[in-house]
């Protein structure tokens, strides 16, 4: 398996297996919901390098990789803008529920 | 093609219009659920002769988008569209047109609507970073459902699902570098040159769609979250979001895989399973609260659906039973769905009028509301596994695939899973049925509110007593490993 990353720029994929491996540390560690979050991100980044690091082959570069990535950076930035929005409203108003009091019995 | 792109693209097409119409998003239900559910009943029909499948703007693979559908999709799209039809009609009656307007009746149609298209590109997709996409849309339109109980619940849910979705694409990243595809087809031609990696690829993607499924161990995120949000939104919750991750478990490794799965991969899926069924079954039997009880029951019934793995996919001696067991599957699957969305139903109506949810706010209810409780029993009969149920149908091909293959304890199991849905499930309705006076309720917002659940409830038993014809659906396309067994296609 390392051979065969090594065939295919290898320096992004040991990258991005470090910011992995940074993130999951990160992710499991942090209790604060926002530094999970980044967390998250970075796990996502590392991924996504090393998604990136398989299209790379000698003399030339797999398109199929970067179109994957670039929809992937935007279901990323989506799940963020959602669980950050979510963060807020837990931080501002906690697990009451205004609006449904039936909820929850 | 054109029937397959319009089930996933109308849902999408109702959800900006539901953005759009603004006060009258509401009423579009009365379109989307006769039409979706109609497509669906004209893909079942049309895949009953011959699977429907083509790629999106007529790109072949591997440029294109592939989408097909099998016996199993249609079936389970289908099951699907009578449950969100059914749950988004009676949505209407709870954040419908009458109420005072409040941004809750405007966030929740177009989630609704995500999720019926997510749902409904999960079934159809044929290739696995699609299939990643399409989990992603159906994850943040649950959690956000899911936040409209508890925040809190749903925000545990969330973080489930972003773990779940880097391992998945973890997984897809290995499986693509290995075999430079994602298509199933593909991934399952070259397979066998990278089988170190693509196991390892397909372990990250089993690992993190198992806690999206919330199979036993990872279950914890689920009762809280189920239990907790309106009663509509636990019923798509727990009725479709938590199929669709399975059904991409399925599709890995019964159709890219095959041929590539060990003894103890298979056991392990068949022991989890297991441990699900009886482990569920016990905490819903100590639940006190009504939903929470229903919640734990989603965990029990959903181990049934691992059991696929060793009863279609291993063994030696089980090649003629293993279709049945797809179909066990199936039938398990859309019986669920019909059943504990109807139970869900019920309950929230239940808890509307009683003020209580939990068992002892129940006493006497059924003689206050005979329609609901009557269609709380049918739900309930379905999930036992009585006849004339599909839930029964399901058990039954389930206890044969079992013994006839030899792999009797998934039998006692399957048998003591039933038995214990049966005790959890008889002190809520005794209770119902309990005393002699007839207790003063909160009138419905609707008379017609009780009619959904019936409905649903009826359907689950219509699965049970018409089951000939959803088998051979079910059973219609299946992968070659679902019928001849994980270990004995050739890689």
């Amino acid at each position: 398996m390392m051979e065969f990353l090594a065939e295919r720029g290898s320096l992004f994929a040991l990258t991005g297996a470090a910011l992995i491996a940074l993130g999951f540390y990160g992710f499991i560690m942090r209790r604060a919901l926002i530094r999970r979050l980044i967390a998250f991100n970075v796990i996502g980044s590392g991924i996504f390098l090393l998604f990136g690091g398989t299209g790379y082959f000698g003399g030339g570069v797999d398109p199929v990789p970067q179109a994957l990535i670039i929809t992937g950076i935007v279901v990323a930035l989506a799940l963020t803008a959602f669980a950050a929005a979510l963060a807020v409203r837990l931080a501002r108003s906690g697990d009451d529920d205004d609006e449904n009091p039936e909820a929850g019995r | 093609m054109n029937l397959l792109f319009a089930l996933v693209a109308l849902p999408l097409l109702f959800m900006l219009a539901s953005l759009v119409a603004g006060r009258h998003g509401p009423r579009l239900i009365w379109l989307s659920a006769p039409l979706m559910t109609g497509l669906a009943v004209w893909l079942a029909i049309a895949v009953h002769t011959a699977p429907e499948g083509g790629a999106l703007g007529g790109w072949p693979v591997p440029l294109g988008i592939m989408l097909e559908a099998d016996g199993l999709a249609a079936a389970l799209m289908l099951a699907s569209a009578i449950t969100a039809a059914i749950t988004g009609l009676f949505a209407l009656g709870s954040y419908g047109t009458t109420r005072a307007e409040t941004t809750r009746s405007y966030t929740f149609w177009p989630l609704f609507y995500g999720l019926w298209a997510a749902v409904n590109a999960v079934l159809v997709s044929r290739d696995l970073f699609n299939l990643y996409v399409a989990i992603e849309l159906l994850s943040i339109c649950a959690v956000a459902l899911a936040a409209f109980g508890s925040r809190k619940a749903a925000m545990d849910y969330l973080m489930i699902a972003l773990a779940g979705s880097l391992a998945y694409l973890l997984g897809v990243v290995l499986i693509f570098a290995a075999v430079g595809t994602l298509d199933l087809s593909l991934i399952a031609e070259r397979a066998p040159e990278a089988r170190t990696s693509i196991l390892i690829g397909a372990a990250l993607i089993s690992a993190g769609l198992i806690a999206k499924t919330a199979l036993f161990p990872l279950h914890g995120w689920l009762p809280p979250a189920h239990g907790a949000a309106p009663p509509a939104v636990s019923a798509l919750l727990s009725a479709l979001v938590v199929k669709a991750s399975f059904v991409i478990l399925l599709r890995v490794w019964f159709e890219a895989l095959p041929g590539l799965t060990e003894q103890a991969i298979i056991t392990g899926f068949g022991v989890l399973g297991a441990a699900a069924i009886l482990y569920g079954s016990a905490l819903a039997l100590r639940q006190e609260g009504l939903k929470a009880l229903i919640a734990y029951s989603t965990v029990a019934q959903l181990g049934y659906l691992f059991l696929v793995f060793p009863l279609a996919g291993g063994g030696e001696a089980i090649t003629l039973w293993a279709a049945g067991a797809w179909g066990a599957m199936g039938f398990h699957a859309s019986a669920h769905m019909l059943a504990k969305a109807g139970l869900f139903l019920a309950a929230g109506l239940m808890i509307h009028a009683s003020g209580n949810g939990r068992m002892d706010g129940l006493t006497g209810l059924a003689r206050a509301m005979p329609v609901t409780t009557f269609a709380f029993a049918l739900c309930a009969v379905s999930l036992m596994g009585l006849p004339p149920s599909g839930g029964f149908m399901a058990k039954y091909l389930m206890l044969i695939a079992s013994l006839a293959s030899g792999q009797w304890p998934y039998a006692l199991v399957i048998i003591a899973g039933g038995l214990m849905a049966a005790a959890y499930l008889f002190r809520p309705l005794a209770r119902m049925f309990a005393g002699t006076e007839t207790p003063a309720i909160t009138p419905l917002a609707h008379g017609w509110l009780p009619l959904a659940p019936l409905a649903l409830a009826i359907a689950a038993m219509a699965l049970g007593l018409l089951s000939a014809a959803p088998y051979e659906l079910m059973v219609s396309g299946l992968p070659e490993a679902g019928e001849a067994g994980l270990e004995e296609v050739e890689p």
